[in-house]
């Protein structure tokens, strides 16, 4: 009996070792270890033996029935990882092939610019509104202490809806100042970015409708140091820390002291040259103009009914088209306006 | 607004020290903005005067001459000419090998009919000059410069006055003063805090005569002419002007013409003044009147065009005729001639609106006009007129008469203004002492006594002490004010209604849509092209009076036909598959009311091979749900003839229509050049946003299972989806959770002329786990229902 055990054990191993397949595995588990298996019937045997026999072979039968297992676990996961290794290598995939295409939209280049320039002036405590395109002359114009007369009240430079020349497609984002006045008290702090109309043929850097961004500061003891520096910070944001600006006095008749705020051309440098040559970005002029700016003009806050004694303020416009072009150098106010999404894409 | 540096350092301050970058600099931060600047003489390079020492003829041509040039080196150097009007001894100018022409000629050596030429001898016209500029020189060859002031050697620009810098000026338009010499000398001066020389004319006179002798001056117009000043000039000899005064009207872009019309000009320049010159001959009767024109009145100008006349354009009459339009142009009829012998010098002031409507309407925008139209100072007329004079007598062109006729029809009114130091420093946020704005002021010309400014009648802007800060703060310098930074207590941020649009933007965007921005004006044509009905009331949009073109020329009362615009546009640059989105306004006349209702419309447009009908759905609902508005209900619209009759549904909410979308009919796809299927959607994005759901707050999971059962009733093809969930969901009961339709089948088993709508049904109750009973017993009423209301089968 002893040997016929060794036996099996033996021959289990081998067959063990030599088993391939899960299902190899199985038979062999059934062949030796089942009910009708090989160690089952030598194991029936035992009642033959002598009673000290019996505990000596007992032991040694539960030893080969040990190791067979042990051996059939060995062999299962040695050959569940071989199975797991060659379906992983079966399911190898090219994994430079594209992936599956997901359309996503682009926003308008333009409004991407306009909506850093929104963030960066919400931050700074300023309420974005929002007003009528179709206008009254008087918040276009007459409030904002231009005459009638005025050449920018011409037929040839504005858009009229009546006869009397009292409503007309704005000119300008600054009636906006006006209608904000009208309804809030100071301290107000406001941005109104929007569209504006003036009669200009379209061309590479004309466009009979475009857009700007008004801003306007009242409040106790503004002086035009808040000015700059509301204006430089969102130069410095906008443009980057490094950014080059300049204050030159100019004339709106809707602020005094006026001014426009020039930066350094960042293609030159503020040399006005590229290798000998004059700039293209600034023309020369070392400076690229960027808005118009001022503090309120006493009549247009009386005209609000704020007591210009007690208040004053700043105001800004400045060109969307403008800054962006210079921001995503864009060269043709036209392609903003043509929509081809090979264009739009591209942002 | 040109100046030469020349005419400023020579006569009112002189800069000469100060580089053209410092002065074009200093000049634009102190408010004067510098458009352009240019040496004269960067175009010509490598041109001085050479003598001619011997010349002979060439040996292969019976035209050309070799000649040795004397051009001040050591050699002499041999150039080779075809003019015929060279000799010996003559000083002519000498283009050396290497040198440059303007408009970019460049002259090098080379052999001409094998004869080495070291050059070219000019023509004056190939140095940019005309016959204007050099009256009486011979203009067909060489350039003889014997009678010029110049020596061998010599750099041409210098003999033709080219050694001088034109800076052109950005003048604002409430500085009128600054459109002349002496109004940028002024400016000069105070940017560079140097004094400036002032200059009184003197008239000596004659014993010609006394203009009240001769001329009689009525100003009917009284309201368009504060003043007509004028004086006459008699035994005039119209001849060239002299060379400084030529070059002085060359470096600021004028043409010489002849003594008398060169002095208006002059003046006019310097001044900032506009002149004119009549001739007296033909001034009817000596008698001129400032009147308006009668309608259908006619005048040839000087540049040869016969104008007719509206009333009220402001003209310059003698007894029976218009002789010239005021501020514009004069008349041919009373113009200088070369016999002219007696002259009137107008220096008027006109009113600017006046002179600048007529300007516009007759389509002549003159120099004159240009600055008439800023409103010019009346106190300027009598230096003008008197400067003229001046000239003359200078010249030696004729005999001034005694006397001056100047009507005046406005009271001049001095302005005081207080210095408010502490107001303007507030303003400015500076720390100024007194003393420095006295002095700032001072250099300006704007005289202070104590605290009182007394504005000089050249400064009409000046009116406010806010006027007077810029004018501290400016010559304080815009860039030296201290930057600060404000506290603001108010609070930064979006309405709601931006906050919506940047959430409805984004969601397009994460959809596949691009946004597009497009005209808020349109063609009236759109209506038809998007085949709208003649009654519709979109048709009664607001038309511009004066549009740049009738496909601008009305505001747009819908916003399709510019998404349908820019689907054709891009379907025509070949691109594939485009998804589109505009937040569009539209611009809707209100009854009763001046202006117009400005709702946005969100337009969604599409083409491409994976669109139909049903993914735009998909998107649209996506989109609601995203913005987290009511679930909108979905109505079969048959007859809006922009979409195809059969593939177009109304959106609403709460009973109100809220957006449209579908295929576009082909016909109107046609219309914008496309013969695929194209679909739109048109959200009204004001009205959606009146239909937002309360902010989302937790409901607990449910902790009872979901029942699934699937139901496939067979009912009449009439029957749509939207009635079947309808009448499922209401028969259901509160147990249904959920109703979706996931199949539709025809075909054989179910009979002709209807169809099987499969949809999956989900039923939970909150407190307890369902039992078969209870999901039976829904099943049942939903049978019994569509039975009753569809004659719907299970089938």
């Amino acid at each position: 009996m002893k040997e016929q055990l060794e036996q099996i054990k033996k021959s289990a191993l081998d067959a063990l070792e030599s088993a391939a397949t899960p299902a190899a595995l199985d038979e062999l588990r059934v062949r030796l270890l089942g009910k009708k298996g090989e160690l089952t019937a030598v194991l029936k045997q035992m009642g033959k033996l002598s009673p000290e026999e019996r505990p000596v072979m007992g032991q040694l039968a539960n030893s080969v029935r040990a190791s067979i297992e042990q051996k059939l676990e060995e062999r299962k996961a040695q050959i569940d990882s071989a199975v797991l290794e060659a379906k992983l290598a079966a399911e190898a995939i090219d994994v430079t092939i594209p992936g599956q295409e997901v359309c996503l939209g682009h926003q308008h280049p333009m409004n991407q610019v306009l909506q850093q320039i929104k963030d960066i002036f919400v931050g700074l405590g300023y309420q974005v509104v929002d007003g009528p395109e179709v206008e009254l002359a008087s918040y276009n114009f007459t409030r904002l202490n231009i005459e009638e007369g005025h050449p920018s009240r011409d037929r040839s430079d504005t858009f009229y809806f009546t006869d009397d020349d009292s409503v007309l497609l704005r000119t300008q984002t600054s009636p906006m100042q006006i209608r904000y006045m009208e309804n809030h008290k100071p301290p107000l702090c406001m941005l109104a970015p929007g569209r504006v109309f003036r009669k200009d043929e379209a061309d590479a850097t004309h466009s009979p409708m475009f857009h700007q961004i008004e801003g306007l500061v009242v409040d106790e003891h503004i002086t035009m140091g808040d000015l700059k520096g509301a204006l430089i910070t969102m130069m410095r944001k906008i443009y980057g820390v490094d950014s080059v600006t300049r204050f030159r006095p100019h004339h709106f008749p809707f602020t005094e002291p006026s001014c426009e705020m020039d930066m350094q051309c960042h293609k030159c440098h503020g040399t006005g040259q590229i290798d000998g040559q004059v700039c293209s970005t600034c023309h020369g002029e070392g400076w690229i103009e960027l808005l118009g700016a001022g503090m309120v003009h006493p009549d247009v806050l009386r005209n609000c009914g704020i007591d210009p004694d007690k208040y004053s303020g700043f105001a800004f416009g400045m060109g969307l088209e403008r800054t962006a072009m210079g921001r995503l150098k864009i060269n043709d106010l036209r392609l903003i306006f043509d929509n081809d999404v090979r264009f739009l894409n591209q942002f | 607004m040109k100046l030469n540096r020349k005419w400023l350092n020579e006569d009112y301050v002189d800069l000469r020290h100060v580089s053209d970058k410092e002065y074009v600099e200093t000049m634009t931060v102190f408010g004067q903005k510098v458009e352009t600047y240019e040496r004269m003489d960067a175009e010509i390079r490598g041109v001085v005067v050479g003598r001619v020492d011997s010349m002979v003829r060439h040996p292969n041509s019976d035209h050309m001459w070799i000649c040795q040039m004397d051009v001040g080196q050591e050699a002499l150097v041999q150039i080779v000419t075809g003019a015929q009007n060279v000799h010996p001894g003559d000083l002519v100018p000498v283009a050396l090998h290497n040198s440059w022409l303007p408009g970019g000629v460049h002259i090098t050596k080379g052999k001409l009919r094998g004869e080495r030429s070291n050059g070219m001898l000019c023509s004056f016209q190939e140095l940019g000059l005309t016959q204007n500029d050099l009256p009486g020189v011979f203009a067909d060859g060489i350039w003889i410069l014997n009678d010029e002031d110049c020596q061998i050697g010599q750099d041409i620009n210098l003999v033709i006055g080219n050694d001088d810098t034109v800076v052109d000026f950005e003048i604002t338009n409430n500085r009128p003063d600054c459109y002349s010499i002496i109004g940028l000398a002024r400016e000069s001066a105070a940017a560079f805090g140097m004094e400036m020389k002032h200059h009184e004319p003197l008239v000596k006179g004659s014993d010609a005569g006394q203009i009240f002798d001769y001329l009689d001056v009525e100003v009917p117009a009284e309201a368009l002419c504060k003043r007509y000043s004028s004086r006459m000039v008699a035994n005039v000899k119209i001849a060239p002007s002299p060379k400084w005064l030529r070059q002085r009207l060359r470096a600021n872009g004028v043409r010489p013409i002849n003594n008398i019309v060169d002095i208006t000009n002059y003046v006019m320049l310097e001044y900032g003044q506009p002149m004119h010159a009549f001739d007296y001959r033909y001034v009817s009767s000596g008698k001129i009147v400032v009147r308006e024109a009668l309608e259908g009145e006619t005048l040839t100008t000087l540049d040869g065009n016969m104008r007719s006349l509206k009333a009220g354009m402001l003209v310059i009459a003698d007894d029976n005729k218009p002789i010239g339009l005021a501020g514009i142009m004069g008349g041919e009829n009373s113009e200088i001639l070369d016999d002219t012998t007696m002259v009137v010098f107008e220096s008027a002031n006109f009113d600017g609106t006046s002179i600048r409507q007529t300007a516009l309407a007759l389509g002549m925008r003159t120099e004159a006009s240009g600055k008439f139209e800023k409103n010019l100072d009346p106190m300027m007329t009598i230096p003008a007129v008197q400067r003229a004079c001046e000239l003359v007598e200078l010249l030696g062109c004729g005999d001034v008469l005694d006397g001056t006729i100047d009507v005046i029809n406005y009271v001049p009114q001095t302005k005081e203004l207080p210095l408010e130091c502490d107001k303007i420093n507030r303003l400015l946020g500076t720390d100024i002492s007194r003393e420095d704005m006295v002095r700032y002021l001072r250099l300006l010309e704007i005289p202070v006594e104590g605290d009182t400014i007394h504005v000089p009648s050249f400064r009409p802007d000046l009116n406010l002490t806010a006027d007077i800060a810029e004018e501290i703060g400016r010559s304080y310098g815009y860039n030296e004010i201290p930057i600060t930074e404000f506290k603001t207590s108010t609070q930064g941020g979006y309405t709601t209604e931006m906050q919506l649009e940047t959430k409805a933007g984004s969601l397009c965007r994460s959809l596949g849509y691009s946004e597009i921005i497009t005209y808020s004006f349109v063609s009236p044509a759109i209506f038809d092209q998007i085949r709208l009905p003649q009654d519709s009331p979109l048709r009664d949009a607001l038309r511009i009076q004066n549009p740049l073109g009738e496909s601008t020329s009305i505001m747009r009362t819908t916003a399709l036909p510019s998404m349908l615009e820019i689907l054709g546009r891009n379907n025509a640059y070949h691109n594939k598959a485009v998804k589109l989105y505009e937040l569009a306004k539209i611009y809707l006349p209100a009854e009763g009311q001046v202006l117009p209702q400005e709702p946005k419309i969100l337009v969604l447009g599409t083409y491409g091979t994976n669109e139909n009908f049903f993914t735009l759905k998909g998107e649209i609902e996506a989109l609601f749900a995203g913005l987290r508005l009511k679930k909108p209900r979905c109505t079969a619209v048959k007859d809006n003839r922009s979409y195809h009759p059969g593939r177009c549904a109304s959106l609403s909410i709460d009973g109100e229509e809220v957006g449209v979308f579908g295929q576009i009919h082909p016909l109107t796809a046609k219309n914008y050049g496309m013969d695929m299927d194209i679909y739109c959607a048109e959200l009204d994005f004001t009205k959606l946003m009146n239909y937002r759901l309360p902010d989302a707050t937790y409901t607990p999971l449910s902790k009872y299972p979901t029942v699934s059962r699937d139901l496939a009733l067979v009912c009449p093809e009439a029957v749509t989806a939207a009635q079947a969930e309808d009448v499922i969901a209401a028969a259901a009961g509160k147990l249904l959770r959920s109703v979706k339709l996931f199949d539709i089948y025809r075909g054989p088993g179910v009979a002709e002329g209807r169809k099987s709508m499969a949809f999956s049904l989900e039923l939970r109750a909150d407190d307890r786990t369902l039992t078969d009973a209870d999901s039976e017993g829904v099943v049942n009423r939903i049978l019994t229902a569509v039975k009753e209301r569809l004659d719907a089968d299970l089938r």
